[in-house]
């Protein structure tokens, strides 16, 4: 539920957004995620940023998946 | 003439007809269309194909075409779908009083370059003007006429296991240009519809081989109903391929967005073919040499297995169904 | 798409598969609650993927579904108003109430207006000043702090004719709910990631503390949810239980600390009626008493009449778990997409539309 689809930040007015999704651009609210910053990506569901998108954690997730996937 | 249109435009006296000479007869005119007789008198002999649609699009001004653009090539595409030449257009508006001169005029040019592009000719026509209200600005229909050349058989029932089935091209394109222009939806995306007659394509197929079974454009409810339609009328079953299917990265991002599958969204331009196996190899390669067909791709076959319904496989090596579409489709929160 | 595609891996994903089948020894029964979750494991095939040992049910996580005729028929008389405009999630407008639905008041004459964000419906009322806008409040905790913001911004703004109906819902006193009735028997629950990215994985914890159950909130692509149901086999094998979160690059243990501000700025808990289950208490949401003044049932006069359940309709007990839709005598027979009975049909990650679209006897 709650399709929330990651967003990259190209550039903020205020508490706007305008960000983009490979050349799909929309504006969205930052007003749940004030810290967001251009460059982040975020998750956009209805047309806010309901959270930070952490890449840290991410490439994380993604060593993790291949670990896993390797050793049974 | 003022600038808006009137409902005396549409009651046949002299605002009527300096509509039509004004802008309609300089615009398409030729021979059968300058008589304005009440019908169009022409030689046709051979095994006639005739085909209707309504065009009620909105927002009728969309990136990459209009209303009018769509409504040429609309019915063009459906006499190319049965393999027919396309010959003669009828060409008629139900116009809601005050629309704009100037986008009449635009429209009507639209219709005039997309015609001249499919190589047909708009020979009868008709205008109606209806009260404020009692129209969504401007709804065309066009109805057409062509020729089947002798030994065409294409119908969505002569599909045969083991045939493979062909897109020409990239699924989605228009159905997301024309949402992002809606009221309330509010993105922009870097795609325009494509919008395109495809007869001459389709005449380049039939030259490569004589064994297409079937055709057809996916427009409304898009590829997953044009391959239920197959799959019903013939009794098979289609198996197609995630992996294979063309679709621009833009579309996939605006259907994620929405919540849509791009296996819905309507297409304009693009056709579905199913081909017996020992052909199809060459038929997409001669797609490929048709600006209408570049992105061609091989996307499935039809299998004994499931008759009457549609599988994909998912990228991750499982089945799942394809069904019909239930209703518009809408953008989804969750 | 950037973090979408990677975790779509057809190699990896068929490597883990073949982890899952290797590790997953005894026969156990988990549920994706959430109704985006039904919908990624049905599109990717995953259920006919996995071992035989794992039995997957789905739950009552798809706030469309589990909206009461009650509050559908509300929203409904609502539409029926003069000088109204009702603004909607597009979810919304095929489901059937006790009466009628969105989508046939719609027909009927009533300005009805399917909007993307509740930001449009703000636009709809700053455009239309002399009409009421009433934005249908329909979600879970992922989307009622975007309506919190929209009110607090119709405050600012003094926008005074953009009004609330507030059906939202919450997700761990349900899931409470649904393990108190005892109904089913799970060893494990995949928790919703979106919701999760708002409060974090802490309310969740007192699954694995009181019922002895896994949990592990996940993410929507394939490699997501096999992570997901990985660590969930880990955890029943090993008899660990606790929370865990597979999705870190989207929720954070304590979650989003300004939604929830905003959130409980906006809204208080109160008891809510569910479809299916009744009145399940503090799992819902309504305005706090400065708000009220946005609330539309406190601003208009409606008589929705009596509200009534369609007959034969077992959506309540697909939503809990307990039948799944081939078990209705209706499904696919006079409950289909185009003639939905109930809303489980209508939602697009409805359970009974995910199993008729996507095939019981392929992707389930």
């Amino acid at each position: 539920m709650c399709l929330a689809i990651p967003a990259l930040i190209k550039s903020i007015d205020g508490h706007q957004a305008e960000v983009d999704i490979d050349g799909v651009t929309r504006q969205a609210s930052l007003q749940l995620t004030p810290e967001a910053k251009v460059g982040d990506y975020v998750l956009l569901h209805t047309g806010y940023a309901i959270n930070v998108i952490d890449p840290v954690e991410a490439e994380e997730t993604l060593k993790l998946l291949k670990e896993l996937s390797e050793v049974y | 003439m003022g600038d808006k249109v009137l409902l005396a435009h549409g009651s046949g006296g002299k605002l009527s007809h300096d509509l039509i000479e004004k802008n309609f007869v300089p615009a398409f005119g030729n021979p059968v269309l300058n008589k304005l007789d009440d019908s169009a008198v022409f030689e046709i002999s051979g095994q006639l194909a005739f085909t209707t649609d309504s065009y009620t699009v909105n927002p009728i001004f969309f990136p990459g075409g209009d209303i009018g653009k769509l409504a040429v090539n609309g019915t063009v595409n459906d006499l190319a779908m049965i393999g027919a030449i396309p010959l003669y257009l009828s060409l008629a508006f139900i116009i809601e009083e005050g629309f704009p001169i100037a986008e009449l005029e635009k429209i009507v040019n639209s219709v005039n370059q997309a015609a001249n592009a499919a190589g047909v000719k708009i020979v009868t026509g008709d205008t109606k003007v209806v009260n404020q209200g009692s129209a969504d600005k401007l709804f065309i229909n066009t109805s057409g006429v062509g020729i089947v050349p002798p030994g065409v058989d294409i119908s969505g029932a002569n599909a045969i296991v083991g045939d493979k089935v062909i897109v020409s091209g990239s699924l989605g394109d228009h159905g997301i240009a024309v949402l992002s222009q809606r009221e309330g939806l509010k993105f922009q995306v870097p795609i325009e519809s494509d919008c395109a007659p495809l007869n001459k394509l389709v005449a380049e197929m039939l030259e490569a081989s004589a064994n297409i079974h079937c055709l057809r454009d996916p427009t409304r409810g898009g590829l997953a109903t044009t391959l239920n339609e197959f799959a019903k009328q013939s009794q098979v079953g289609i198996m197609i391929e995630e992996e294979s299917l063309p679709i621009n990265k833009a579309v996939l991002a605006a259907c994620e967005l929405l919540g849509f599958d791009p296996l819905y969204v309507a297409n304009e331009g693009k056709l579905v073919a199913v081909v017996a196996p020992s052909d199809a190899d060459k038929v997409l390669a001669r797609m490929r040499q048709n600006q209408y067909g570049t992105e061609a791709a091989i996307i499935g076959e039809v299998v004994n297995e499931h008759p009457g319904k549609v599988v994909m496989k998912t990228c991750l090596g499982s089945s799942r169904i394809v069904d019909m579409p239930a209703g518009e489709l809408l953008p989804r929160i969750c | 798409m950037k973090f979408i595609d990677e975790y779509r891996n057809p190699e990896l994903g068929k490597r883990l598969i073949d982890r899952i089948h290797h590790h997953s020894t005894k026969p156990i029964r988990l549920m994706e609650f959430c109704g985006g979750h039904t919908v990624a494991i049905f599109k990717h095939g995953i259920r006919q993927l996995l071992p035989e040992t794992i039995d997957m049910l789905s739950g009552p996580g798809c706030p469309v579904c589990v909206t009461a005729n009650v509050d559908l028929d509300k929203a409904i008389a609502l539409a029926g108003l003069p000088d109204v405009i009702i603004t909607t999630f597009g979810d919304m407008l095929r489901v059937p109430g006790s009466h009628s639905s969105l989508q046939l008041a719609k027909a009927e004459g009533s300005d009805i207006r399917v909007v993307y964000s509740v930001q449009d419906a703000l636009g709809i009322a700053r455009d239309n000043p002399d009409k009421s806008v009433i934005f249908i409040g329909v979600g879970f905790e992922t989307t009622a702090p975007t309506i919190a913001a929209s009110i607090l911004q119709a405050e600012q703004e003094q926008i005074d004719n953009y009004y609330v109906l507030p059906l939202h819902k919450l997700c761990p006193p349900i899931m409470k709910a649904l393990l108190d009735l005892g109904e089913v028997r799970l060893n494990g629950i995949i928790c919703p990631g979106h919701v999760s990215a708002i409060i974090g994985s802490f309310p969740y914890q007192f699954i694995p503390d009181d019922y002895g159950i896994a949990c592990v909130v996940s993410g929507f692509e394939p490699l997501d949810i096999l992570l997901g149901v990985d660590m969930l086999v880990n955890q029943i094998e090993t008899g660990q239980y606790k929370v865990e979160i597979a999705y870190l690059r989207g929720v954070k243990p304590e979650g989003n600390k300004q939604a929830l501000k905003l959130m409980d700025t906006v809204f208080e808990v109160c008891d809510a009626n569910w479809r299916g289950v009744g009145l399940v208490p503090l799992s819902g949401l309504k305005l706090k008493e400065r708000y009220r003044r946005f609330d539309a049932e406190s601003n208009f006069d409606i008589s929705p009449g009596p509200s009534s359940e369609a007959k034969g309709c077992i959506c309540g007990s697909v939503l809990r778990g307990v039948s799944t839709p081939v078990d209705c005598k209706l499904f696919r027979r006079s409950c289909t997409p185009e003639h939905p009975v109930g809303p489980c049909m209508v939602s697009s990650e409805g359970s009974c539309a995910t199993y008729y679209h996507y095939g019981d006897s392929y992707g389930g």
